[in-house]
């Protein structure tokens, strides 16, 4: 393919290293190259999805069933399953009238449907996934042996930090009565736990922002300067 | 101006609670660029949750059927393309048979990459792969976790046709494959929404998938809960990935990547101290 010619990928590196320094650029202060990659990428984002969106998923799941079932009512033999395919395509349609100011309500009805779909579909798997599983998995022996009937400390440890944190998380979501006394002390625990949870994932999200700018350093290094290996 | 004699002057912790967000900033560069200049390693200490994924995928028989879905794109890559590197090392090792597919547009093409670059491996020089019999790519197919739910009845009607065009029923690989019950094994790479949440929920929990998953880092506190018996094991970014890589026997760039990682954490740790400190200093200046 033309894209794999050497100069394509030297020209493609060199824009992606410089678009990458341009947006670095506002770790000093917000300035106009920075403006410039932001917008450029943020055009190509959207153009990208919308191409995206076309070809893979509009065309083959309406556009192209839709025609070919149009077809075989001219051609023969006749077939009417695509008839199914009017039912999303006005949604969609009307989805669209979002832009029309005094027919903007019509967009309404395939949001509706949306919701609807969605709270449906997610209110089983929810349920089931991350209700009644994991219950079923919290609910454990506190001490564990093994096979030959050792005591394990730790993972009856971990087992009774499960519990305790389940537990006093439970208390702390707990509304209808004020956080005193005991049970104020439980939920204030559970508070704990949460705040331990919160710095967890906090402590990935670094992680995580860490791991990209070690990507784009690579690049800049290796791909791009050719400093590294 | 004459200066005032009242006004007092800044004293190191006043400094250090107006420290300039730049001068971490350079800190935090450094740390990561100088580790890359040179082949310098750490001793990573793998977790129990990685430790069960490389279990899980050893006690999956050798040619056994996996599917990988591959949910990321480009830009979760550092974390992710380096554990879908070493997973498919793995796979081919035990010769497993591979179907790839994405929820994410660009999955399957970051898929290719990584598989093209497990199969560069030199240990892998006298593997020979046949497309279609070997591994499929079926591409990405639209429809978030609706998609998974149709997998678990009829796959070919998903993906009728493979990632170049090809109708599966012209892949050798793909006949006999009905529905998610035919996989041994799914590995899972996600970025996010649709991802491993997702499979846990229509493909582990609905339709008994045995599965394990890598995720990005910002999402892994989310996906521990899973672990278990919904999900057989779990690398959580960058750290998850270099995991995986040392237990697997098939070191890359994650270990590579982790000394910078772990300087940078020391020295985020060193400036979130002194600012603790010079912050209850100063509180307890201001309220003397």
């Amino acid at each position: 393919m033309w894209m794999d010619h050497p100069g394509w990928v030297l020209f493609g590196t060199w824009v992606a290293a410089l678009f990458t320094l341009g947006i670095a650029t506002f770790l000093y202060k917000d300035n106009p190259v920075y403006k410039f990659c932001e917008a450029v990428f943020v055009g190509i984002s959207a153009g990208y999805w919308f191409v995206s969106y076309f070809w893979q998923t509009l065309l083959p799941k309406l556009g192209y069933p839709f025609y070919a079932g149009v077809k075989t009512v001219f051609v023969g033999p006749a077939e009417w399953g695509w008839l199914v395919l009017l039912i999303p395509g006005t949604l969609g349609m009307m989805m669209l009238l979002r832009l029309v100011p005094k027919a903007g309500w019509i967009a309404r009805w395939p949001l509706a449907f949306i919701v609807g779909y969605t709270a449906g579909l997610r209110l089983i798997t929810f349920l089931q996934s991350n209700a009644m599983t994991q219950l079923q998995n919290s609910v454990q022996p506190v001490v564990r042996y093994n096979e030959s009937g050792q005591f394990l400390g730790w993972e009856s440890f971990n087992i009774l930090l499960v519990t305790v944190g389940t537990f006093a998380g439970l208390f702390y979501f707990f509304f209808s009565q004020e956080h005193k006394g005991v049970f104020g002390r439980v939920a204030r625990v559970g508070t704990w736990f949460l705040m331990i949870t919160f710095g967890a994932a906090f402590g990935y999200t670094v992680m995580g922002r860490m791991s990209l700018l070690i990507g784009r350093l690579d690049f800049l290094l290796a791909d791009w300067l050719h400093l590294i290996r | 101006m004459a200066e005032n004699p009242t006004e007092m002057k800044p004293g190191l912790f006043d400094r250090l609670m107006r420290i300039d967000r730049r001068v971490i900033f350079i800190f935090i560069s450094v740390a990561l660029i100088v580790p890359l200049f040179f082949n310098i390693s750490q001793r990573i200490q793998v977790s129990p949750e990685v430790q069960m994924l490389n279990d899980a995928m050893n006690k999956v028989p050798d040619g056994g059927l996996v599917l990988f879905a591959m949910d990321y794109d480009p830009p979760s890559a550092p974390e992710l393309q380096p554990m879908a590197v070493a997973a498919f090392k793995v796979a081919l090792a035990k010769k497993f048979k591979m179907v790839i597919i994405g929820l994410w547009p660009q999955g399957p093409m970051q898929a290719n990459m990584a598989f093209e670059t497990a199969t560069h491996d030199p240990r892998f020089k006298d593997v020979k792969l046949t497309y279609g019999v070997d591994y499929v790519n079926l591409g990405f197919q639209s429809g978030n976790e609706a998609v998974i739910q149709k997998m678990g009845s009829d796959i070919p009607t998903t993906f009728p046709r493979d990632y170049a065009g090809t109708p599966v029923d012209q892949l050798p690989l793909m006949k006999g494959i009905k529905n998610l019950g035919n996989f041994d094994f799914m590995v899972n790479i996600s970025a996010g929404y649709p991802g491993t949440r997702e499979w846990v929920q229509f493909g582990a929990d609905r339709f008994g998938l045995k599965m394990v998953s890598g995720s990005t880092a910002v999402q892994t506190t989310e996906m521990s809960p899973y672990v278990g018996k919904q999900l057989l094991g779990l690398m959580g970014g960058m750290r998850g990935a270099a995991e995986f890589e040392q237990v697997s026997g098939y070191p890359g760039r994650a270990i590579k990547f982790m000394v910078g990682q772990s300087v940078a954490h020391v020295i985020v740790i060193v400036f979130i101290v002194i600012g603790n400190i010079a912050y209850f200093a100063t509180r307890k200046r201001k309220g003397a």
